[in-house]
């Protein structure tokens, strides 16, 4: 049976080479020109722990990691216990043999990857085994997978080529025990390659390159799951003149350190998951009282408190929004795919630069280390905003009025003239603390006038006079598609609302919200809080939720969508 | 009560130390500025929260640039100010709360950066503006408003833990002779590193240690302050800490080290390290 798409998992211990063989067999799928997506989940434990990762490879752009598993490599008991149960109609498991039996008769076959690795002369080969198991059951052209291992192997070192032809050996090992069992999940179509260059990326090194295509040139940040790989990719590739990167002590450093640079004139970030963005409260209070640039991605996790350092969850979204004490409502990004990760890391410090202030960039753990072939950013079409400049002679203060008007006064910059104190008290047009009610008014006003300059994010309206409009946020994007497009397949009005930037919302987002039409949230919280913040500014809207640690799937979001639109056909 | 602004509305009370020590750092900034012949508007001063901070607000003539911003977090702003752009002369002013206890966490982190910035201190054993409450520097048994029975913790030694964490400048002082503290204040700021002149600066109305520090021949006090000698060597780690074995608040430089600051060895690094425009960044990711 010709099929379009497969989910191919394996599941184990942390430390088994669970992602590089779903990474493996995703670079070989991508080289084919298939779209790819890989998804991994694991314990906040350096080694073991149930863990696994999984590749989906379609002929068309992939959404969301699917809803079950065509093919489950389960390399212990546990795993096969977990993850059998995903097993799609028609899939098949591929058992580690080594490790544990099970009783014949059942959808799966055990392979010695081990064994059959040693006997190519490369025990470390194991993992080749299982991938040509895996290619034989989705009929998976070898070639590719040949092609990927002698570039992966070619390092100009003595030995390469016995360790690709080794490799190429354990493929074709893994293909037989496949064969001699007789099992296929079906065929996958030939890849219809795109035209254009691509990149494989995940979503933290996305957002990082987003933000440095944009100018970014200060880093501060301390290590936390799920963000920690923007700070090491900030260390890595943040050097040049006129840039710094720095680790810092404690997020409460970060979010100062940045502060600092930001009124120094750098464009300056730091990167961190909830329990580190909660420590920023204070600091992002005194960033949009001061009105200083800077951004603070806050890549989620599940929460409160500890939660589930590696796992997927929308709940930040209150505290992103309002994240200090006193009348704020920060900008807020929020991509919800790979490729927007990076066009929000650049708009981010844009909008911070533009409007003289902090701004959130959210993303995910859903997002944050999830693989996939992108097109390659046209670095070219990327701008690179600046805060306007104070010039000599400009009468300007640095704290005036602004009513929005006329473009926003500039900004002196140390060194320069228009010398000010950036006060997070109330304070007058030179930042000197005031407690005169005529200041506060003013300033509080300029405060949120400057949000009205924040534009230009990636928005998406489809059928938008449906009685019913799914508007997901996030990473939620990707499922909430896939379900909304098998709804209108089947003929259900629906329509599609999607919006990066939450706060401030666009104008035509705006006038669809207007309508009054029911807008149904999947979001992956509790709460519902991005139906609730929506309800409070008069709009109809209400939440699908999830809050198991994992991303939605599709079908759920069928079927649930479905009893939402039904309920609204009785009433 | 400010020349500059006369809508700003905060005064420190008749007496208070922050007088003198506003004037020693006005003398040191404009001292500092034509002794590199730069402009007032290439230093920055970061004030921490209390009545010390608000000195800020108070600097007269040609103005530096400032920041007033929240409670304790002077140390990773000025980090911040500084490494954002190393040409700028960065002081914080803090007092021995904000300094101490809230910002306690920062000292550390800074002294082993070796970040160049100069913190100016002012220790007035108490907090200030929130009306008389025990500070990290308030004796042990001391009756506040917050302690009514007596303090029951041991008080911190400033100067002490400056040394111990490595701060490669550290000098002490009072606030009663404004232009010798100024020269202090400038030489911090002449030091490459970190740089603490800790500055006893007594709160008239709820520690008033005037007599204490200085004495009161009247009243036959004798005060606990009292000049580094002659033979001390700032240079050396032993002498400094011979010195911070003695009773008193010694007047003068205590400890002085010459070393690489952060930015230095940044520097270092920067050579290390790639050099790769955003499109060969990019091009790394390349599907191959």
């Amino acid at each position: 049976m010709d099929k379009h798409d497969f989910v191919i998992r394996f599941a184990g211990e942390g430390g088994q080479g669970l992602v590089t063989s779903a990474d493996a067999l995703a670079r070989a799928a991508a080289h084919a020109g298939y779209y790819v997506q890989t998804h991994s989940t694991f314990p906040s434990q350096i080694m073991g722990g149930p863990a696994s990762s999984q590749v989906r490879i379609s002929t068309t752009p992939v959404l969301s990691s699917g809803d079950g598993v065509d093919v489950l490599v389960a390399l212990n008991q546990y795993a096969y216990d977990h993850h059998n149960e995903d097993l799609n109609p028609g899939g098949v498991t591929v058992y580690n043999a080594e490790e544990y039996d099970l009783p014949e008769g059942g959808k799966y076959f055990g392979i010695k990857a081990d064994e059959l690795a040693k006997s190519t002369g490369n025990a470390r080969a194991a993992n080749m085994v299982t991938i040509g198991a895996v290619a034989y059951l989705i009929d998976f052209k070898l070639e590719e997978i040949d092609v990927f291992i002698t570039q992966r192997f070619t390092r100009g070192r003595p030995g390469d080529d016995e360790i690709i032809e080794a490799n190429i050996k354990a493929v074709r090992l893994g293909v037989d025990v496949a064969k001699s069992t007789g099992f296929t999940v079906g065929q996958l179509q030939p890849a219809v390659a795109p035209d254009y260059q691509q990149i494989i990326i995940t979503g933290n090194a996305a957002l990082s390159m987003g933000a440095v295509a944009a100018g970014l040139n200060f880093y501060a940040g301390y290590p936390i799951s799920p963000a920690t790989t923007v700070l090491v990719w900030m260390e890595n590739n943040l050097w040049g003149e006129g840039r710094f990167v720095h680790q810092v002590a404690s997020e409460i450093e970060a979010i100062n350190a940045i502060l600092g640079a930001g009124f120094a004139g750098k464009k300056a970030m730091t990167a961190t998951a909830g329990p580190g963005f909660s420590l920023m409260s204070e600091g992002l209070g005194l960033a949009w009282m001061a009105e200083i640039p800077l951004v603070v991605a806050n890549v989620q996790r599940g929460g409160p408190a500890t939660g589930l350092p590696t796992k997927s969850e929308q709940s930040d979204l209150y505290t992103c929004m309002h994240p200090a004490h006193g009348d704020i409502k920060m900008p807020v990004l929020a991509p919800g795919t790979i490729e927007e990760c990076f066009y929000a890391g650049a708009l981010a410090t844009n909008w911070a630069e533009r409007y003289q202030g902090p701004v959130i960039l959210i993303s995910e753990f859903g997002l944050a280390e999830r693989g996939e072939n992108i097109r390659r950013p046209d670095l070219s079409e990327i701008s690179t905003e600046s805060r306007t400049a104070v010039s000599e002679g400009d009468t300007g203060k640095r704290y005036d009025s602004w009513d929005g008007s006329t473009p926003l006064p500039g900004m002196p910059i140390p060194g320069g003239s228009g010398a000010y104190v950036a006060n997070g008290s109330e304070h007058d047009e030179i930042g000197d603390t005031t407690h005169l009610p005529r200041h506060h008014v003013r300033l509080m006003e300029r405060r949120f006038k400057k949000l009205g300059l924040l534009d230009g994010a990636h928005y998406e309206i489809e059928n938008a006079d449906a009685d019913c409009i799914i508007m997901p946020w996030g990473s939620s994007k990707g499922p909430a598609r896939e379900a909304y497009d098998r709804l209108r397949e089947q003929g259900e009005n629906v329509g599609w609302l999607y919006s990066v930037a939450l706060n401030p919302l666009p104008e035509e987002v705006k006038t669809v919200l207007k309508s009054g039409k029911k807008i149904i949230v999947p979001e992956l919280n509790y709460l519902g809080q991005w139906s609730s913040l929506l309800r409070m500014e008069g709009y109809n809207a209400e939440s699908i939720t999830q809050y198991t640690g994992l991303p939605f799937r599709p079908a759920d979001l069928v079927a649930r969508i479905g009893e939402l639109i039904g309920a609204g056909v009785t009433a | 009560m400010s020349k500059r602004n006369p809508e700003y509305d905060f005064a420190w009370c008749p007496g208070c130390g922050d007088f003198g020590v506003r004037r020693a750092l006005q003398v040191a900034l404009e001292a500092y500025s034509a002794e590199h012949e730069e402009l007032q508007a290439n230093n920055v001063v970061v004030a921490g929260i209390g009545c010390s901070g608000n000195m800020v607000h108070l600097v007269e003539g040609d103005q530096p640039f400032g920041i007033h911003g929240i409670h304790g977090r002077t140390l990773p702003i000025a980090f911040g100010v500084k490494q954002g752009n190393p040409k700028l002369n960065t002081v914080i002013v803090a007092g021995d709360g904000d300094f101490l206890s809230i910002g306690g966490e920062h000292l550390g982190p800074a002294a082993n950066r070796n970040v160049n910035v100069t913190a100016v201190v002012m220790d007035n054993g108490v907090y200030g503006l929130t009306k008389g409450q025990s500070s990290p520097t308030t004796e042990f048994g001391k009756v506040t408003t917050s302690t009514p029975f007596g303090k029951i913790e041991n008080p911190v030694s400033p100067l002490k833990l400056y040394m111990s964490i490595g701060v490669t400048y550290i000098a002490s002082y009072y606030s009663s002779k404004p232009r010798v503290l100024a020269t202090l204040i400038q030489e911090a700021m002449n030091h490459e590193g970190f740089s603490i002149v800790h500055v006893q600066s007594p709160c008239t109305t709820y520690n008033d240690t005037y007599d204490i520090l200085k004495g009161n021949a009247k009243q036959g006090i004798k005060g606990v302050a009292f000049d580094i000698p002659e033979d001390h060597d700032p240079t050396s780690a032993e002498d400094a800490n011979d010195l911070l074995s003695r009773p008193g608040v010694p007047l003068g430089v205590i400890f002085k080290k010459e070393g690489k600051t952060l930015q230095d060895r940044y520097e270092d690094l920067q050579a290390k390290a790639p050099k790769r425009t955003n499109d060969q960044l990019l091009d790394s990711y390349l599907l191959r």
